[in-house]
């Protein structure tokens, strides 16, 4: 440190003189212009000699352990980070803020209203291939015809027979839906008016060892709910983690507000917290979201037990990777788990209630959605009884538009989905449309006049462009707030160097954190695709 | 959608005649943004693709076009002693830099789209939009009195073994558009070096030779000018004046430091531009214009062309430090009046393909071919400017300074591991 200072001090110094040199050594036309150059030289050395100073003070004070929590506090200059970072709102209450300046919000139309229906979907499934690394045929424990209570087993991998997976709703198995190459695709329950829920005696979590906290919730269907970091797979049994993440708050395009879908469920995301506090050596951590005009829900700041970590920044600061990123990083052989929100209060209600609840608040989005709003309804639900009647030509997406996936009516939800999203397919020529485009379009580069105004846009499917070779670079990191170089590690994967891949930290990262590179890539890349085929390579090598 | 119909009744079978159908293709997906939409992956798409990014880069230069076509000709109506204001006898001077740099570009295009559709339909794919922005940049560098035959050479050579040999955009280590120029430099020296080659359509630029005129300005923009009521005509009787030099103000300070520039050009007309030099670099307020466009869209990287000027400023300073030659003690801010650093700044240095690709490598890189550059301007006997060769240079270690951070950000993660 102090090397680098002196050096740095040097190199100035040497700078300086050169520079007086010549200014001695032309002085005699004795312009404005040399005089100004004279002027900046002598306020430079003195703000180097000032700087040199204070460096050395604040080198002092960090040996001396006097400065430990405020890293500016004995300097004279204020720090940039704060001189310069945005005004946090009151509700922080001065918590430390990670702010993240990388990101991009896609503002659309048709975003949900905040008000709660409830679902009138009829058929429910379950869908194991949404389980990453699950054989493509697991063993399915009900026939077509037999009646399921909620959290009854339906089906496990027989290559980790313990994970069990359960139905979501009581009702009959009306079929067992094939996809391709004989895999199964969907188990479908056709679900009764009054959900009956198979009984549970909950172990009592103050005295259970973790051993029977784990075997329970294998049992009961709640080990899917958690995903591991990395390869965002279905942890293993045995896998103890350093730390367990959530994120309070989703900053995808259209993404529902989860404050709203927490009201009232305190009690239970507060006992799913506790649970998850009880496996994990080291923390839960919430990550809360400092950007919003209002506070988060009383739930997430009121929670206990948990370590509250604020952030402050555009998506994909939502994405509960990002904040791994930014409160622990990944590294070397960690495996840390994430949940969603409404999977932690199906953790909570197992003890809270007795029973596998599996209901989920949905957000109906997109511009071509009749109305969009919320609605009640359970995991694994109906895509076309949920959305209702949509005009033709319209894409339906189980998620977000960056990283959903795409279905049509008569399929069924993403088990860890909490949104539909409808938009307009772009299946059209438009003349000079790389040009000069008629409509507004989303775009994360400064070339549209559009950006410059608030605009909410009607986006569709279209590619805007065809598929070329890596050509612009430093765009990805524009909106990837991580300290990450996407395309190196895309390339890495391209050319299948693991060692590369591995460095790069392809371990921190799952498909959802690279969508918005996806997105904004000017070679219409499939980024997602490209780590998805990287982290399976990597999870094979493990 | 009647255009649209009519299009694709004439579309080329792909396996018939796949030259014909890449050539269909390249200027329909011109014309006609595609029909295809988001699979697999993101469900909606930034509007912007390389097309447009490429296209906005040749809008950038445009005022180098309209100033270059110009300057063409107030370059040769200077040496001739006529027309001595930048806009007196501007039809004329418009129509000899017309018909100077138009051959210039038709030549580039020609040769280099058409090693790019061969190629294209050699391969199966789609024609990508690399050249639009090498092919504009090509005559921009390019003396006025190139020989249209080893310019084709030049554009061939570079567009064969600079990047089809690599696999095509996005894959080349070389800037294309320089490695065109260098070409020439090294095979067809006398063409693009020395005091002669930058003024169009004398001779020798030496006290009484005569001009050159072809018979398009006697037999048709004479008469056509005469018919549209002007006075002033192209006169073939002209010879250049007594005192004239047709030296670049780089090579002037070369002989005798910044006095001997001064006394031929003023620094106004060096920062204008309305001095003799390649066709596109000389005007450094339109350069800067170009250069801000790229910069406020975000296209070209601000990083490269800071750093750049700040390493071609520490390097002038050193050297008026050190002060052994008169080129070495003009000023070093003065540097930034004469030759080409903005245009390479603004445009060269700048190509993602060829430049570092990581933000930190950028900032290096932008530094030391702005250091290095003005080494080779500065201490170079042979020749008085720099950045080609500097940037050439750099480009190929480009992937080094990359290396170098990557490796930094891989130690990072292993040090976390450990910690």
């Amino acid at each position: 440190m102090k090397n680098n200072t002196l050096y740095t001090f040097l190199v100035a110094l040497f700078m300086f003189s050169s520079n007086s040199v010549f200014a001695a050594s032309s002085a005699s036309g004795s312009s404005i212009l040399n005089l100004a150059l004279w002027a900046i030289a002598i306020l430079i050395i003195f703000f180097l000699i000032i700087q040199v100073s204070d460096n050395l003070i604040r080198i002092e004070a960090k040996d001396a352990g006097i400065d430990e929590k405020n890293k500016a506090g004995l300097s004279l200059f204020p720090s940039l980070s704060g001189l310069f970072s945005p005004k946090m709102p009151d509700y922080v209450g001065g918590a430390p803020v990670h702010i993240l300046k990388a990101g991009h919000d896609i503002v659309l139309e048709g975003a949900a209203e905040k008000t709660i229906r409830s679902g009138a979907a009829t058929t429910y499934a379950v869908l194991p291939q949404n389980f990453i690394g699950i054989s493509p045929i697991p063993k399915v424990t009900v026939a077509v015809g037999d009646e399921v209570k909620a959290g009854d087993v339906v089906c496990f991998d027989k290559k980790r027979p313990d994970v069990k997976y359960v139905a979501p709703v009581s009702g009959e198995v009306i079929a067992v839906n094939r996809g391709a190459k004989r895999s199964i695709k969907e188990i479908v329950i056709l679900a009764d008016k009054e959900i009956n829920y198979k009984s549970i005696t909950p172990v009592d979590l103050a005295t259970a060892s973790r051993e029977e906290l784990v075997n329970f919730l294998l049992e009961n269907g709640a080990w899917a709910m958690i995903r591991q970091r990395p390869f965002g797979i279905v942890p293993d049994a045995a896998d103890v983690p350093k730390d367990v993440f959530i994120s309070t708050f989703d900053s995808a395009p259209l993404a529902p507000d989860l404050n709203l879908v927490v009201e009232g469920k305190g009690a239970a995301f507060q006992k799913g917290l506790d649970v998850l506090g009880k496996l994990t050596t080291g923390q839960v951590h919430l990550g809360l979201n400092a950007a919003s005009d209002s506070a988060p829900s009383s739930v997430f700041t009121n929670a206990t037990g948990v370590k509250k970590n604020w952030f402050h920044g555009k998506h994909p600061a939502g994405n509960v990777g990002i904040q791994i990123h930014h409160i622990s990083p990944i590294a070397g052989n960690d495996k840390v788990w994430t949940l969603g929100v409404q999977e932690v209060i199906t953790i909570g209600k197992l003890f809270t209630e007795g029973k596998f609840d599996a209901s989920r608040i949905v957000a109906l989005t997109g511009a071509e959605t009749a109305s969009p709003a919320y609605v009640n309804t359970y995991q694994g639900a109906n895509i076309g009884a949920l959305i209702g009647e949509i005009n033709e030509n319209v894409r339906l997406v189980s998620g977000d538009v960056l990283s959903g996936k795409e279905k049509t009516k008569e399929e069924f939800m993403d088990f860890y989905d909490d949104q539909i999203t409808t938009i307009k397919e772009g299946n059209e020529y438009e003349m000079f449309g790389w040009l000069a485009p008629i409509d507004a379009r989303p775009s994360v580069s400064q070339t549209f006049l559009s950006g410059l105004a608030d605009i909410t846009y009607e986006a569709n499917t279209n590619t805007h462009g065809e598929k070329r070779a890596f050509v612009v670079t430093g765009q990805y990191e524009k909106v990837l707030p991580m300290d990450i170089y996407p395309q190196h590690l895309m390339k890495a994967i391209i050319v299948n160097d693991f060692e590369r891949m591995e460095g790069l930290g392809i371990n921190e990262l799952v498909e959802e954190d690279v969508a918005l590179c996806e997105f904004a890539c000017t070679s219409k890349q499939p980024l997602q695709q490209i780590l998805r085929e990287g982290l399976e390579v990597m999870r094979e090598q493990a | 959608m009647g255009l649209l119909d009519t299009l694709k009744r004439i579309e080329p079978d792909k396996k018939e005649s796949p030259f014909l159908h890449t050539l269909f293709d390249g200027f329909f997906t011109f014309a006609y943004a595609p029909n295809s939409v988001a699979k697999g992956g993101t469900h909606i798409k930034d509007g912007i693709d390389l097309k447009r990014t490429m296209v906005l880069v040749v809008l950038a230069m445009q005022l180098c076009y309209v100033f270059g076509s110009i300057n063409i000709g107030h370059q040769h109506f200077a040496a001739l002693g006529q027309y001595p204001g930048f806009v007196q006898g501007l039809h004329l001077k418009l129509a000899y830099g017309l018909v100077k740099l138009l051959p210039i570009f038709a030549v580039t295009h020609l040769v280099g789209l058409g090693i790019e559709f061969w190629y294209a339909a050699k391969k199966g794919h789609a024609i990508e939009e690399g050249f639009l922005v090498s092919g504009a940049l090509i005559p921009l560098i390019m003396p006025p009195d190139i020989p249209l035959l080893w310019l084709g050479f030049a554009v061939a050579f570079a567009v064969i073994i600079g990047k089809e040999a690599f696999g095509g955009t996005g894959m080349n280590i070389l800037n294309v558009a320089l490695l065109a120029r260098v070409f020439i430099f090294f095979a067809y020296p006398t063409t693009i070096s020395g005091d002669e080659v930058w003024v169009a359509g004398l001779a020798k630029p030496e006290a009484g030779a005569m001009v050159e005129y072809g018979a398009i300005f006697t037999g048709f923009f004479n008469p056509l000018f005469e018919a549209l009521g002007f006075t002033s005509l192209f006169n073939p009787e002209a010879t250049v004046i007594d005192g004239y030099t047709a030296a670049t103000p780089l090579s002037l300070a070369y002989q005798g430091g910044w006095e001997n520039v001064t006394r031929v050009y003023s620094e106004s007309q060096m920062w204008w531009g309305a001095i003799p030099g390649s066709i596109g670099e000389t005007s450094k307020p339109l350069i800067l214009a170009g250069a801000g466009i790229l910069i406020a869209t975000g296209i070209a990287s601000w990083r490269i062309m800071l750093s750049m000027f700040v390493g071609a400023a520490v390097m002038a300073m050193l050297l008026n430090a050190w002060d052994a030659t008169p080129f070495m003690s003009v000023p070093w801010y003065y540097q930034f009046w004469m030759g080409s650093f903005f245009f390479a700044m603004a445009f060269m240095a700048t190509d993602p393909v060829t430049a570092a690709s990581t933000n930190r490598g950028k900032i290096i890189y932008g530094f030391l071919i702005g250091f290095v550059g003005m080494i080779i301007r500065v201490l170079n006997p042979a020749y008085p400017e720099g950045w080609m060769l500097a940037i050439l240079f750099m480009n190929v270690f480009a992937p080094l300074i990359d290396h170098y951070v990557l490796e930094a950000n891989v130690t990072r993660r292993l040090n976390r591991a450990q910690a």
